[in-house]
């Protein structure tokens, strides 16, 4: 580790009992990954929220800009037939 | 151990139990119980003082564990007083500093990190060995309290093992500390394996651990990982002993004038 004073961010995704993925509950500092995962226990699992944890440091993570979300996510606001919604199902089928 | 509840194995019903093996059952479970009272008393004390969120909620996380282990022990040693006033509270918040059977041990104060972590250490060897024997034994009550609270311990032995690895193998500050801690808090382990009438008398009836047997075992445990730590394993020979009698150090009047003010202030207060 090469900063002793300030450990790194990482993210904390957590699988609940019911869930089927792993959703981000959250972020928090420890200095490697199994110290993570024991704090991730602490922090974010003491109410029995989760059976599994996933740990990533932050840092590992890209993300988009918010100043390219015009180009990026506008031009999809309206395209609504991207969404198939305009097809007639017969009454037969439930689960759509 | 088998559940066989049909045979002589099985302790007595306490209702044919003797005054005298009454009292030594209700002592022996103090004795248990006192130790995880006055830590989870310290660990709690940190609550929102722990050098990191993280390490805060943490303690504070095991300082519940103890205390959920403490209630059971206590409403079952409130039944075996056969005394209707006697209650979990009044176990906890009503008696006097002579009648706590803690080892001096848990009583040491929060000096810092390392000793919190130290003390932490040397407790969670002694108390997941003690579990795993008290769960073989012939009183069922105090069977299932050893069965439910070992996995809690578990983690506890695995959160403050990995701190002292990290700790003794970190940085060279950090590894003075935490030598130093234990050092000095190594001459309150020797009291861990001391015997109380109480005790040798429940561990003729099968109900009580046999901790002499498990001293060895404890201190291999404590050393392999103050090796893998870097840390010197202590070779002091002199041990401070006197809380299971009763006999405690300075910081005991402290921690439970703190510890009892609102019963003492407000008796019988609810919240």
């Amino acid at each position: 580790m090469s900063d002793k004073k300030n450990w790194p961010l990482w993210e904390i995704f957590v699988r609940s009992k019911n869930g089927l993925e792993h959703r981000h509950f959250g972020s928090l500092h420890a200095s490697d990954a199994e110290m993570a995962l024991e704090n991730a226990r602490d922090v974010y699992t003491r109410r029995s929220e989760g059976v599994s944890i996933w740990v990533v440091e932050s840092s590992h993570i890209t993300a988009s800009n918010p100043e390219h979300n015009g180009e990026l996510f506008e031009p999809a606001a309206d395209k609504v037939y991207r969404h198939p919604t305009f097809y007639d199902l017969p009454d037969e089928v439930k689960h759509m | 151990m088998t559940n066989n509840s049909t045979t002589d194995q099985s302790s007595l019903p306490l209702g044919e139990m003797s005054e005298g093996q009454r009292g030594n059952l209700h002592n022996y479970i103090l004795g248990i119980a006192d130790n995880s009272l006055i830590l989870g008393q310290r660990l709690g004390e940190l609550c929102g003082h722990g050098p990191s969120l993280e390490t805060d909620i943490a303690g504070t996380n095991i300082s519940l564990d103890l205390f959920g282990q403490v209630r059971s022990y206590f409403q079952y040693a409130a039944q075996v007083s056969g005394d209707d006033t006697v209650t979990e509270d009044t176990l906890a918040f009503m008696r006097i500093e002579r009648e706590y059977k803690n080892v001096l041990l848990v009583e040491q104060p929060n000096t810092d990190f390392g000793y919190t972590i130290v003390r932490q250490f040397l407790f969670d060897a002694y108390h997941l060995l003690f579990l795993r024997e008290l769960e073989k034994s012939t009183d069922e009550t105090l069977s299932a309290i050893a069965k439910k609270s070992i996995k809690e311990v578990s983690y506890h032995w695995r959160f403050s093992s990995d701190w002292i690895r990290r700790l003794g193998d970190g940085t060279s500050e950090s590894h003075e500390r935490v030598q130093e801690a234990v050092t000095d808090l190594w001459m309150y382990t020797d009291e861990l394996f001391h015997q109380t009438e109480a005790d040798q008398a429940m561990i003729a009836e099968g109900i009580g651990v046999d901790t002499s047997k498990l001293k060895d075992i404890y201190y291999k445990m404590i050393s392999d990982v103050l090796e893998e730590a870097t840390l010197e394993i202590p070779v002091g020979k002199y041990f401070h002993k006197g809380g299971k009698q009763g006999i405690h150090s300075e910081h005991m009047g402290y921690i439970l004038s703190d510890m009892q003010y609102m019963q003492r202030t407000f008796p019988n207060m609810e919240w």
